[in-house]
């Protein structure tokens, strides 16, 4: 399997599926000329032209609202948001008009439109364009929303998004953007809703999405050091959320810690939380804990700023809470990232 | 005049919204309808003659205000009237109501409920019309308080520069209707000539009279064929009157004079259209009677066709949210 970048990756598969199906068209602010902010559209407007790769004025509001319509009308746009931050100014566009359309027009029109971008915290990019939204668009029936953690999974999520029927809020993270990982080749696609047991273990079940995936990861490795097994849950996809895998797994390790990158009230974590009490509650040995970013708008000082964002540091420690015991954790005392004390 | 005989069947068309909107505001007060009601009496000259200049396979969107696009596009009066009782026989399976009236197989892609929001749906389905080669074209209705709005400024833009290339068949008809619920454009627009603020953004634009059909249609028919030859966006300002409130919970409406509302009845678009139809020949009394009568059992067996309409099943409740499985 080729070694590809998470970027190299969603760049790929626009390119496979655009030629593939002249139906895909981009659309997005300096996606064309300027080559896309953060390079995933480079040389598809040379390669596509004007009429598939549509650099746009800086207007939410009507690019995402067309795109809307285009797929109402069967194309399959894929909108480049240049930051998660800047869909709120098309919020009432996502959350009124597609994710709602098929549903009050009683099932007359198919909605098959991607919206992505860079979703969360980068560095020191203070309040404005640090932020996570999984939760705000996860609340919304009508939507999908999905946020892969390795180059495969960016591939083979895209490729489900754009071959499907549905809006997808496809929640890259520019932290990740030069990972690199194997790749499969071709056809590879990847379904939503069916969470990625990606390391096995019988004490604890961390579970994790996106950028925080690699903490986890990074965390459970620490642990095995200290004979903590964890089991590692990468949820792939928020909505559809893969609720049996995450019940079944903490039904085997009776113990959870539950991480996200976002703020911690009415958050991910909390509707995964809710999950597991609902669905394995009298398997619990212990509190599931939360570890999450710290309820403040994201400060500019690469100091607070790190304080603000969780690390493995935060996850070994809600670990060995939830066993009762004390470990050393790499990071010393806690950060600022809040998990439960 | 060939013209005119062609209006006497939008005549006839435009008696049956009239007579179909005073139903559902019977229905309304009786407790058959729910939600919010927004009928179009008064307007009725702008949507017939538009629709009248649109083709079979041309689409258009609209606001809420909505019935009397999908009635003049030809959807059944009694799948139209069951919606708005919320039935299962409605236009939308009883899942919109009547803000969210939708015939996609007659080219309407339906009314939204949020001010403005829909007008960016409609450039990027003008855009899908000519991407796919098609020369189809699509209407955009929109009320004066729309043009306040960022989703306005934003889409006319857009429209704009895409119609540089013919990208854009797209025609916007502004309904003129004197308020936006209960604010005047006087006190809501900068500009009162809402034509002139398409300048902004490069789009021929022309304000007509809305309440004389016939004057419409030409303006239509010039905006259509327009839109369809160049692939560039062209907007009419149609000056028309709203002569109920803004929904049908706007009884009192102190924003307005009685009198001004009876100023304005004084030009009703349908007795217009009748005038030039009867001073031309082509209508007498019996005749408008005849019209009025078949409006009258039309509208008689879209009630009763809603009343006895079962509700959506429980399962309905569920279905649609999602398509076919991702």
């Amino acid at each position: 399997m080729p070694i590809l970048s998470y970027r190299e990756a969603i760049r790929t598969t626009l390119i496979e599926e655009m030629d593939r199906d002249p139906t895909v068209i981009l659309l997005g602010e300096e996606i064309g000329l300027y080559q896309g902010t953060f390079r995933m559209t480079a040389d598809l407007l040379e390669r596509y032209g004007p009429r598939r790769v549509i650099d746009t004025p800086t207007s939410e509001i009507g690019f995402v609202g067309a795109a809307i319509g285009m797929a109402m009308l069967g194309l399959r746009p894929v909108v480049e948001m240049m930051t998660w931050n800047f869909s709120l100014v098309a919020f009432d566009q996502i959350v009124n008009n597609a994710a709602k359309i098929r549903y009050f027009s009683g099932g007359q029109v198919d909605i098959p439109l991607i919206i992505r971008g860079p979703n969360g915290a980068g560095v020191q990019l203070s309040a404005q364009h640090s932020q996570s939204f999984e939760a705000l668009y996860a609340h919304i029936p009508g939507l999908h929303v999905v946020a892969p953690a390795t180059p495969a999974e960016a591939k083979g999520l895209l490729r489900t998004a754009i071959r499907g029927s549905d809006p997808v809020i496809f929640l890259e993270h520019a932290a990740l953007y030069g990972s690199k990982g194997e790749v499969p080749d071709g056809e590879f696609a990847v379904p939503f809703g069916a969470a990625d047991v990606v390391r096995s273990g019988r004490d604890v079940t961390i579970v994790a999405y996106s950028r925080m995936l690699g903490t986890a990861l990074e965390a459970a490795a620490h642990l095995a050091g200290e004979g903590i097994e964890a089991e590692v849950i990468n949820l792939r996809t928020l909505r559809p959320l893969d609720r049996s895998t995450i019940v079944e797994s903490v039904g085997r390790t009776h113990r959870a810690v539950v991480v996200q990158e976002q703020w911690r009230p009415f958050g991910a974590a909390a509707e995964i939380v809710a999950t597991i009490t609902e669905g394995a509650f009298d398997a619990l040995d212990a509190p599931i804990e939360r570890v999450t970013g710290a309820d403040v708008p994201m400060p500019y000082a690469r100091n607070l700023e790190l304080m603000a964002l969780s690390n493995a540091g935060d996850i070994m420690r809600a670990v060995a809470r939830t066993l009762y015991r004390e470990i050393p954790t790499p990071n010393g005392r806690s950060s600022g990232g809040q998990s439960d004390a | 005049m060939a013209d005119l005989q062609s209006a006497l069947s939008w005549y006839r068309r435009m008696v049956l919204v009239r007579r179909f909107e005073e139903e559902t505001e019977r229905a309304f007060r009786r407790g058959k309808i729910g939600g919010y009601l927004h009928v179009y009496s008064g307007q009725e000259a702008v949507a017939a003659g538009f629709i009248s200049a649109m083709r079979g396979d041309d689409i258009c969107f609209t606001s809420y205000r909505d019935h009397a696009i999908a009635l003049l596009r030809g959807s059944p009066p009694g799948a139209v009237m069951a919606e708005l009782y919320g039935k299962a026989a409605g236009l939308a399976r009883g899942k919109g109501g009547s803000m969210h009236l939708f015939d996609v197989g007659r080219g309407f892609y339906g009314g939204y409920g949020i001010v403005g929001g829909h007008i960016p749906l409609a450039l990027g389905a003008a855009y899908a019309l000519r991407y796919q080669g098609s020369d189809r074209v699509c209407l955009c209705f929109l009320g004066d308080g729309a043009m306040n709005t960022g989703a306005f400024h934003e889409s006319l833009n857009m429209a704009g520069l895409w119609g540089q290339t013919g990208h854009c068949p797209l025609v916007l008809i502004v309904e003129n209707n004197g308020y936006a619920m209960g604010t005047s454009v006087a006190r809501s627009s900068a500009v009162t000539d809402l034509a002139s603020r398409f300048t902004a953004y490069a789009i021929p634009s022309e304000r007509v009279d809305g309440m004389d059909f016939q004057t419409v249609r030409l303006a239509a028919e010039r905006a259509v064929a327009d839109a369809r030859a160049s692939g560039r966006p062209t907007a009419v300002e149609a000056v028309t009157y709203r002569f109920a409130g803004h929904g049908a919970a706007d009884v009192v409406q102190p924003y307005r004079s009685k009198e001004e509302v009876e100023q304005a009845r004084r030009r009703d678009p349908i007795r217009l259209l009748e005038g030039h139809l009867r001073a031309a020949g082509l209508l007498d009394d019996a005749a408008a009677e005849a019209i009025r009568e078949e409006a009258e059992q039309a509208v008689l067996a879209a009630v009763r066709h809603s009343e006895d309409s079962p509700p959506p099943s429980p399962e309905a409740l569920h279905a649609d949210v999602y398509g076919k499985e991702a």
